[in-house]
């Protein structure tokens, strides 16, 4: 049996069309024949459009499965280091305290599920829901090694920027239908933040685009794989491309939306137990994801010494990434939201034009061949 | 923005204690603010009218549990004057020692609060691991971390024991180099720190001296005044140190004076056991007090901390008042608060450093 290896989607579209397709056989070696009673089951069974759903339903289920860990593994990692930082040891439950996020994820899972009274209830429901979507959907965008991704759209940049950017919508929604002021705050506090800080993004995204032409990740890995890692020419949109993510995954000194000493804790006050716990995973999520786009982008993705699989790499170079957004958080103090806003249109937003004009220049020039 | 009244308080995580501040705001600006206070209110001052006068040292430990020590020194203070005890010269010594590190292990207590209130737990966890110290110290003095019951009427409990001059330089040493080394890098380098802290909170002279206000928080807004050295108690006289006073009067001058207050301390502790003889640390005092008043304030670390005692001839104080300098400090927040941010109330009241123990009482 010869299986499809070269995506993700394709893979287990040909495991499970292989798999439905064994069943069929068994049921009619069993004799479930044309005139059994069970014989329309035996052909929904082998339909191509059953196999199509199931394969897209395994697909979504392994994503949510590798979402929840990945979320895991950097709290844990973030725990750790964070804990260097300051001078502790910082978790220690189980093999390296890998086991302590694991004993909070089943302690939020069993805690009672309490919705605010005056909460507007289905849009309270539905923000999480939203917010959760949108984070675990860039998880799928984002492709590991050459042949492992979920989806290889041609324009898959844009489409997960897109889908990144549909985030302050459901903090607005879950401020607002939380029925308290600290959500309400915190929550267009986020909207805020997060609309200003696209722009800057969008623009180092926009000169990654001119140098390589394509908006397509496994072309741009290949484009950097042939010539230059872009965080070499492209340095300072790397920089600007590093705060704005890390303003973009609301993480210290820009974790406004969710500062704990003014606001409790933003827009996720009213949320408790397993709603909470989602929450936090899907932010460590963005996060995670902000940096496998900036080692996509900036450091060549999957490319590296072949003594290790890519998508080793590809995870290696995010993790570094992150772990400069932990030093960042030890070092930080959270700043304020005009000194925020100001800082984004006075000095990044410079910055990326900047990067801009030094991709176009490198470009008409052809420096180096690119 | 329609405005609204926020209640920061009395269970929110950027007030340290029971204590709440309604603001009222327009967007985030704040455009009126209310300190509500009495949540922690515990009938002290009527408590203690029922307690022998060595009965009281224990409980006024509890007034403060960042400073318990100057509390009880004051009370020992008050009873002392009213008593006319004289306290032997080492006990003097061994008071200003111990109350200055005190004051080092409360200015600690306020720096990693004023940590997580910018969301900062690095400063939070190194301003606790260096407290730690200094807890160490006192608990090897005394038996106890953080409520003391050390202070006697008549001199303090017991001597240090052994090494504790070794000890004590040791950790002054280290939190020495921390100050200038760790601590300068992580906040008065820090643009992220200066933005919140600098230019906001500010607190004029004039409203000042005319609320009140006292201590390291009447320090930063360029008052020179101090009352170890103006009004000098214990062994103070003979100690040359430094006033720090700021200029500026917000949030980041209030930082900078305690900052330097802490170097300060340690200036003074070092000097105290220069200065230290030997001799007798306790004198027996009466059990009974006679007819009469005294008041006695010291330099808490939080500001001007007064005991008034009323004595009836029995073992018993007939009213015993407190002064406490956050109970009048907290009356400035809405002088500090208005015109700026919501987002900078943490920074404004987190250099005022709280303590709602003694606030409410």
């Amino acid at each position: 049996m010869m299986f499809d290896y070269s995506g993700l989607y394709q893979f287990l579209y040909s495991v499970s069309s292989w798999l439905l397709w064994e069943v069929g056989r068994i049921l009619g070696f069993i004799g479930i024949d044309s005139g059994n009673i069970l014989y329309p089951i035996r052909q929904f069974l082998v339909d191509p459009q059953f196999v199509y759903f199931v394969a897209l339903l395994l697909t979504a289920l392994i994503y949510l499965v590798a979402a929840l860990l990945f979320g895991i593994q950097f709290i844990w990692m973030e725990r750790k280091f964070l804990g260097r930082f300051m001078d502790r040891r910082g978790t220690s439950v189980g093999f390296l305290g890998f086991f302590q996020n694991f004993a909070d994820a089943f302690k939020v899972l069993l805690k009672a599920v309490i919705t605010p009274k005056d909460a507007d209830k289905r849009v309270y429901q539905f923000a999480i829901f939203a917010i959760l979507a949108v984070s675990f959907m860039l998880l799928g965008l984002v492709p590991w090694d050459i042949n492992w991704y979920a989806v290889n759209v041609p324009l898959a940049l844009l489409l997960g920027l897109a889908v990144f950017s549909l985030a302050p919508f459901a903090l607005i929604l879950a401020g607002w239908s939380s029925n308290n002021k600290y959500t309400l705050i915190g929550g267009i506090r986020g909207a805020a933040q997060l609309i200003a800080y696209e722009v800057p993004l969008l623009l180092v995204v926009v000169s990654v685009i001119v140098m390589t032409g394509t908006l397509n990740f496994n072309e741009m890995v290949a484009w950097q794989q042939g010539n230059i890692i872009l965080f070499i020419p492209l340095f300072i949109g790397a920089l600007t491309f590093f705060i704005a993510g890390v303003a973009e995954s609301e993480r210290v000194p820009f974790d406004l939306p969710e500062a704990e000493a003014e606001l409790v804790e933003g827009w996720q006050t009213e949320y408790g137990s397993l709603g909470w716990g989602l929450v936090m995973c899907a932010d460590y999520l963005r996060a995670f994801i902000i940096c496998a786009l900036f080692s996509i982008l900036f450091l060549g993705g999957w490319t590296g010494p072949t003594f290790l699989p890519g998508s080793v790499w590809m995870l290696a170079k995010a993790a570094l990434v992150f772990f400069f957004m932990i030093w960042v958080r030890a070092a930080m103090v959270r700043i304020r939201t005009d000194q925020l806003l100001k800082f984004c249109w006075n000095r990044l937003l410079p910055l990326a034009v900047i990067n801009l004009a030094v991709a176009v220049l490198i470009k008409i020039y052809a420096v180096g061949g690119w | 923005m329609t405005e609204m009244w926020v209640n920061m308080g009395p269970q929110h995580p950027f007030n340290h204690g029971l204590w709440n501040l309604r603001v009222k705001l327009d967007g985030e600006k704040v455009i009126d603010a209310e300190p509500v206070v009495g949540y922690l209110h515990r009938g002290w001052e009527k408590m203690v009218e029922s307690r022998d006068y060595q009965q009281i040292i224990p409980m006024s430990d509890r007034l403060c549990y960042c400073s318990a020590l100057t509390w009880s020194h004051v009370y020992v203070g008050a009873v002392e004057k009213l008593m006319e005890v004289e306290v032997p010269e080492r006990a003097q010594w061994i008071r200003v020692i111990t109350i200055e590190i005190q004051r080092l292990a409360s200015h600690l207590m306020w720096l990693a609060a004023v940590g997580t209130d910018l969301g900062s737990y690095t400063i939070f966890l190194y301003a606790m691991r260096e407290r730690e110290l200094f807890l160490d110290l006192l608990t090897n003095l005394t038996g106890a971390r953080m409520t003391y019951n050390y202070m006697r009427i008549g001199g303090v409990r017991n001597d240090f024991p052994e090494n504790f001059e070794r000890d004590t330089l040791r950790a002054c040493d280290l939190l020495e180099k921390r100050i200038k080394g760790e601590y300068y890098q992580l906040m008065d380098m820090n643009s992220a720190f200066r933005l919140r802290t600098e230019n906001n909170g500010y607190l004029s002279k004039e409203d000042a001296m005319n609320l009140g206000v006292t201590g390291p928080n009447m320090r930063g807004s360029n008052v020179d005044f101090d009352l170890r050295r103006d009004d000098p108690y214990e062994k103070y006289d003979e100690v040359d140190f430094e006033v720090c006073v700021e200029e500026a009067g917000d949030s980041f001058a209030r930082y900078r004076v305690r900052m330097r207050e802490m170097l300060v301390s340690i200036d003074i502790i070092r000097q105290g056991f220069q200065k230290i003889r030997a001799g007798p640390v306790r004198v027996k005092a009466p059990r009974t007090a006679p007819v009469g008043t005294a008041f006695y304030h010291v330099e808490d670390p939080r500001g001007e901390s007064l005991m008034y005692v009323i004595g009836d001839g029995t073992n018993q104080p007939y009213r015993l008042k407190v002064r406490s300098p956050i109970f009048v400090t907290v009356s400035a927040a809405p002088k500090m608060c208005i015109g700026y941010k919501m987002a900078d109330i943490p920074a404004i009241m987190g250099t005022v450093d709280m303590c709602v123990g003694e606030t409410d009482r």
